[in-house]
């Protein structure tokens, strides 16, 4: 299911062995320089604004519709429970919607990030700690 | 309850006990003692075994017990109640999970410190997670003291005070020998049988009903004496305006103070990769939504079957629904199936409590240890040596636990765990989601933050009708009632915000580019993660 996935082989690497890495001579740029400077690459860019294009508008949406959910559940109470069919009524359906869009959204997002992210990220990480190691800094 | 029931669920209690104490010597028989293996159990579960275990924290015989009871007595505003716990994790999964398990190494502060002046926002952030962790395990303690009164009818306090003891004894013994590791193997276990528990019960409530989830709602709603007005919001929360603001104010805490609980925060810690803890999320999320949706089940069989002057009659609070929907749908109080599903159901909801005691005993011994300790000394003590002091402050909150357990055992608790959410959303949350996004937050308004977030929290429900000014207070004698909300959320969640927004524009200090270019990166890419 996850044989294409770029992370399955990915264990931590210590930040221990930083320290080990080759002393630094001349004049090297300092670990926090090497974080700017990916910051401020494209590569980077693209992974974060990938994340912030599907996380603000979904966190707006569902932190919107709970909010609305309770508000509505507790100041219109009749509106609530107005019949839809048989014994269910408009609560009864919108407490269940909220556990539909709750698993609608886990399953969205892990699919977003598997899809959209996740290589790129892995990337980027090997690329920043092949950096940071260069400068002798150590990664913290 | 007849004696039959108790020796058998005392059985199968003892039955976990020893499974879990052999866990516990299993899992310790090499340790290594290294701070690695105690705070994360190696960092080398799968996301499947971590989602178990998070989902084993979450959901604790509150849950179980009661929002199944709230909604046998007061039918939709105990499924109102949770659906709050269940979106919550949303929050945890986009925006905290995997960045806080790429910046972190063991606990909250640690994704802070990162940015900022290390001590000051250590002291902060182990308080803050200290005092959530105790609000939250002295809710616990009480409720398996109750829960023993009435399950297992001990008449005397005497059975109530040594299972408060007993509760604290293990949870230490768990703890400070075992680890993360036999925490996280505890909680696998306690996820299973739970689930195993809820889902059997869910079988036999449909079965009676033929599958026909309408008929089951009719017979509740008939059964309740309320008709339709059973299966709409308002039995519960719907009175006076204050009930209403402050059922507003509790949804708030839910939603918001999960991705702050310090417990769950740290079962990310417990698997290899952001990747994993985003699996291990979805896992948990899974789980949780299947079991609030059982419990529904569950509250209307309850009501349906049992019938709520039966339950109401047995526990005013409505925590004996279950149990005794067990004692019927097994074929009444003298068959022996009646019997052994109750005895099943009073064991799982002790496993229950018994691993979600562990576990924030555990967080918070590593907040006190890594956080409190740690900055307090000033010279960096070893990892070796932070362990040893992580094991005997597991000790120390396992004596305070008890002793406020004991000391709490009359008192109505009930509010304790909403009161944990909403420290955490107001103290936690703030300065996590700050720190993680804000480009030019301080050390100033880190710490802001987290105590404009505690201490409005803390103060507001000294003055709570909680504390005093009503007969179900905790000091009925007296009034000093200024603020009208059991739950204190709706008004220190914007404080915390505030006080971390004031605190930052306010600081002189000039905000570290390249530490915040530090922490998007890492926490957005894995880079030197551990």
């Amino acid at each position: 299911m996850y044989s294409d996935d770029p992370w399955y082989d990915a264990l931590a690497s210590g930040w221990g062995e930083a320290d080990v890495a080759d002393a630094p001579d001349a004049a090297p740029p300092r670990a926090g320089d090497v974080y700017l400077e990916v910051q401020r690459s494209a590569a980077f860019q693209e992974v974060r604004s990938r994340y912030r294009r599907f996380v603000v508008p979904a966190v707006v949406g569902f932190l919107s519709w709970y909010v609305a959910y309770v508000v509505a559940a507790t100041t219109a109470p009749g509106l609530m429970a107005r019949p839809v069919a048989g014994a269910v009524n408009v609560a009864m359906v919108a407490g269940l919607g909220q556990f539909l869009t709750t698993f609608l959204l886990t399953w969205a997002y892990a699919r977003h990030a598997r899809l959209r992210r996740d290589r790129a990220a892995l990337e980027l990480r090997w690329d920043t700690q092949e950096l940071t190691r260069a400068t002798g800094g150590g990664a913290s | 309850m007849t004696d039959d029931h108790q020796t058998l669920a005392l059985l199968l209690f003892s039955v976990f006990v020893a499974i879990t104490l052999a866990i516990t010597t299993w899992v310790s028989r090499d340790r290594q003692g290294s701070a690695e293996e105690f705070y994360a159990g190696g960092r080398l579960f799968t996301p499947m075994e971590n989602g178990f275990a998070i989902a084993g924290d979450y959901m604790s015989a509150a849950s179980f017990l009661g929002i199944s009871g709230l909604i046998a007595l007061f039918g939709y505003d105990g499924m109102l109640y949770s659906v709050g716990f269940l979106v919550a994790w949303l929050v945890v999964l986009f925006l905290v999970a995997e960045l806080v398990r790429n910046c972190g190494r063991f606990t909250l502060a640690d994704v802070v410190a990162a940015r900022m002046r290390e001590r000051p926002v250590r002291i902060a952030l182990g308080t803050s997670s200290v005092t959530v962790s105790v609000l939250y395990l002295v809710a616990q303690m009480v409720g398996a003291g109750t829960l023993v009164a009435l399950l297992l009818g001990g008449e005397g306090e005497a059975a109530r005070d040594w299972t408060v003891i007993g509760v604290g004894a293990l949870m230490v013994i768990y703890v400070s020998w075992g680890g993360m590791r036999a925490t996280t193997w505890i909680q696998i276990v306690k996820s299973v049988l739970l689930l195993g528990g809820t889902v059997t019960l869910t079988v036999l409530v449909l079965v009676r009903f033929h599958g026909d989830f309408d008929r089951l709602l009719l017979t509740a709603a008939e059964r309740s004496g309320h008709g339709e007005a059973f299966l709409a919001p308002g039995l519960k929360y719907g009175g006076d305006w204050t009930s209403r603001f402050d059922f507003i104010s509790l949804g708030l805490a839910l939603v918001l103070g999960t991705a702050g609980l310090p417990h769950i925060l740290s079962r990310f810690y417990t698997v290899p990769t952001a990747r994993a803890a985003r699996r291990s999320v979805v896992w948990a999320i899974g789980l949780i939504g299947g079991f609030y949706l059982m419990t529904i089940v569950l509250g209307f069989g309850a009501a349906a079957i049992v019938g709520p002057e039966a339950v109401r009659g047995s526990n005013a609070a409505g925590n004996t629904a279950v149990p005794l929907l067990a004692l019927d749908l097994g074929g009444g109080a003298d068959s022996t199936g009646g019997t052994v599903l109750f005895a099943v159901v009073a064991a799982v909801a002790f496993a229950t409590i018994l691993a979600v005691v562990a576990g924030i005993t555990l967080s918070s011994s590593a907040s006190v240890a890594h956080d409190l300790y740690a900055s307090l000394r000033r010279r960096r003590a070893g990892p070796r040596r932070e362990v040893a002091v992580a094991r005997v402050a597991a000790v120390g909150i396992g004596v305070i636990a008890i002793v406020l357990g004991l000391l709490a055992r009359d008192l109505n608790v009930a509010f304790l765990v909403g009161l944990a959410f909403a420290v955490a959303a107001s103290a936690n949350l703030p300065v996590l989601l700050y720190s993680l996004f804000w480009r030019d937050f301080t050390t100033r308004g880190a710490v802001w933050a987290v105590y404009g977030g505690l201490i409005p929290a803390v103060v507001l429900v000294l003055l709570s009708p909680v504390v005093s000014g009503s007969p179900e207070s905790l000091v009925p004698g007296v009034d000093f009632q200024y603020f009208p909300l059991q739950n204190p959320g709706l008004v220190s969640i914007p404080l915390g915000f505030v006080a971390g927004w004031l605190g930052t524009v306010t600081s002189a200090e000039i905000p570290d580019e390249a530490k915040h270019a530090e922490t998007e990166v890492r926490s957005l890419t894995g880079a030197g993660a551990v």
